[in-house]
């Protein structure tokens, strides 16, 4: 099985330089804060996703994305890639994002795509439990 | 010091350089390239002698007579032959089949074959170090036993079975007792004149030898009959039909002399240098040694990081060859059978790496990949929630997971 290029490089910069592949954690208590977490560690894939909003007239702005993911190298490279999709996106843009842009942004086999699914469910459990602050 | 490393060795090896010279002469028309079973002429008897000469190699590492000794296409194929082989001869006998859940795929699949054929088979549970014991054969038994199938060295963790033990059993109530003995030559003394096994299965490719031959040995004394599951001409004593590769038995041979010859003192140096890498391993906090501690075969080191994925771990290591239990590393996206058989949790199997020193292995190596290890182990769990909540003092067997 080998890796695509765009894989390797996510993993391998994410890897790298966490914080400036905003890998990281804020308070989930915080009410500017949405956290959503997918995954059980009995498969293999956990990821936890925050979305720290602003809101302009009533549009809901991500302003910053923090994350960290337990699982293999394409799922540690979709959240990273979710992670640049986020970022300045509106809420209802973000809902938009679907599975098969983060696999198309990778070049994600068949038999990770899963891996991108997991993504964009975190997408929507953070928008979720943020708006549930509201 | 060559990148990338090859710490792959239970998966397979490189071919030893003396095993590659003798196999040379053997191909051109220069060569010893006639085929043994040609009794007319002297190409063919040259070729039988070297034939011949391999099989009493492989005879005396495992001190048995050379006329036990099959030619096959691998292990694989000696595990179908004996298992199958033996099953359907003595079906008249009993249906009854005993191996254990961990077995490698040939023998597993065999068995399963078996059982659409109308055989019983049991699937007895290692303890949680990998180990079956003779105990848990005898209690399996019953009346229509036949056969028992059982590895010597586990290929995922590298426990050693009692073979010896198991096989006093065996022979005691008539049943046949096979033992997939793939990664054990070379390894792992074997003296089948002292243990009283009826089959057993040898590959080349483990013990520094080429792919694609292996060995079956087939007890004489007493003398255990075969259904033959390759049919055309007869060759083997009828046991397994076709034109034999020359070039491939002689490697084979020849590697199994080798590691007869280096056998102690390969060993002395790869249990040095894998105690070594564990001692600096074992220190990191969350990481566990799978399988049984004393009776592993000495390159063998199966390690779980918790709360980090093995193909993530795999992928930071990316100048080293390992192999992991992880699902994401199989094509089934199943983790491990034998990580999941020992009781293990599914997310140490996840977080598992199977490492694998052997000859060829320097300490350089070894140092090189302990550093990078280490450096790995701590860039992902800082990318590791679950490495966070551990550290928030969260019980993750409590967390209600979203699963997807």
């Amino acid at each position: 099985m080998a890796y695509s290029k765009k894989v390797i490089d996510k993993f391998e910069k994410t890897l790298e330089n966490p914080e400036g592949s905003s890998v990281g954690r804020w308070d989930p208590k915080e009410k500017d804060i949405g956290t959503g977490m997918v995954g059980a560690p009995a498969c293999g894939d956990v990821m936890r996703l925050q979305i720290k909003c602003e809101s302009l007239n009533n549009v809901h702005v991500i302003k910053d994305v923090k994350f960290k993911t337990y699982g293999c190298g394409s799922a540690i490279a979709s959240s990273s890639e979710l992670v640049d999709m986020l970022l300045g996106k509106t809420l209802e843009e973000a809902k938009e994002i679907k599975n098969k842009d983060i696999a198309e942004a990778l070049d994600l086999p068949p038999i990770k795509l899963h891996c991108s699914v997991l993504a964009e469910d975190s997408i929507h459990q953070a928008v979720k439990d943020y708006e549930s602050k509201l | 010091m060559r990148l990338p490393i090859y710490l792959d060795y239970a998966s397979t090896t490189p071919v030893d350089p003396r095993v590659i010279e003798k196999m040379q002469d053997c191909l051109s028309v220069e060569g010893n390239f006639g085929n043994p079973a040609s009794r007319s002429h002297i190409f063919g008897w040259k070729a039988e002698e070297a034939v011949e000469e391999a099989r009493s190699n492989v005879a005396a590492l495992v001190n048995c007579d050379p006329r036990e000794i099959i030619w096959t296409s691998g292990a694989t194929e000696s595990d179908n032959l004996a298992i199958k082989g033996a099953a359907r001869f003595y079906k008249d006998k009993g249906n009854h089949i005993i191996t254990s859940k961990i077995e490698h795929k040939a023998v597993l699949d065999s068995c399963r074959q078996l059982e659409r054929e109308g055989f019983q088979v049991t699937y007895l549970d290692p303890d949680n170090t990998g180990i079956i014991s003779p105990t848990q054969v005898k209690d399996a038994i019953t009346e229509e036993t036949i056969l028992v199938s059982l590895m010597h060295v586990n290929n995922e963790i590298g426990v050693i079975n009692d073979i010896q033990g198991i096989a006093e059993i065996t022979r005691s109530k008539g049943i046949i007792f096979h033992v997939d003995a793939a990664q054990s030559t070379g390894k792992v003394e074997i003296d089948l004149k002292k243990f009283k096994i009826d089959l057993m299965s040898f590959a080349s490719h483990k013990t520094y030898g080429p792919k694609g031959i292996g060995a079956m040995y087939a007890s004489r004394k007493p003398r255990i009959r075969l259904e033959a599951q390759i049919h055309g001409g007869g060759h083997e004593r009828g046991m397994r039909s076709g034109t034999l590769p020359t070039h491939q038995i002689v490697g084979m041979g020849e590697a199994f002399k080798i590691a007869k010859e280096d056998m102690l003192s390969d060993n002395k140096r790869i249990k040095k240098m894998r105690d070594r890498f564990w001692n600096e391993l074992k220190d990191i906090e969350e990481v566990y040694l799978n399988g049984d501690t004393e009776n592993r075969a000495d390159g063998f080191m199966n390690v779980s990081f918790n709360f980090i994925e093995g193909e993530s771990l795999m992928m930071a290591l990316k100048d080293i060859a390992i192999s992991s239990g992880s699902a994401c590393t199989s094509a089934s996206l199943e983790p491990s059978y034998v990580l999941r058989a020992l009781g293990m949790k599914d997310e140490l199997a996840h977080s598992s790496i199977r490492f694998a020193v052997g000859r060829f292995t320097t300490d350089e190596e070894v140092d090189y990949t302990v550093s990078l290890v280490k450096s790995a182990v701590v860039k992902l769990r800082e990318l590791s929630p679950l490495w966070d909540m551990y550290k928030d003092g969260v019980d993750l067997d409590s967390v209600e997971w979203v699963a997807h």
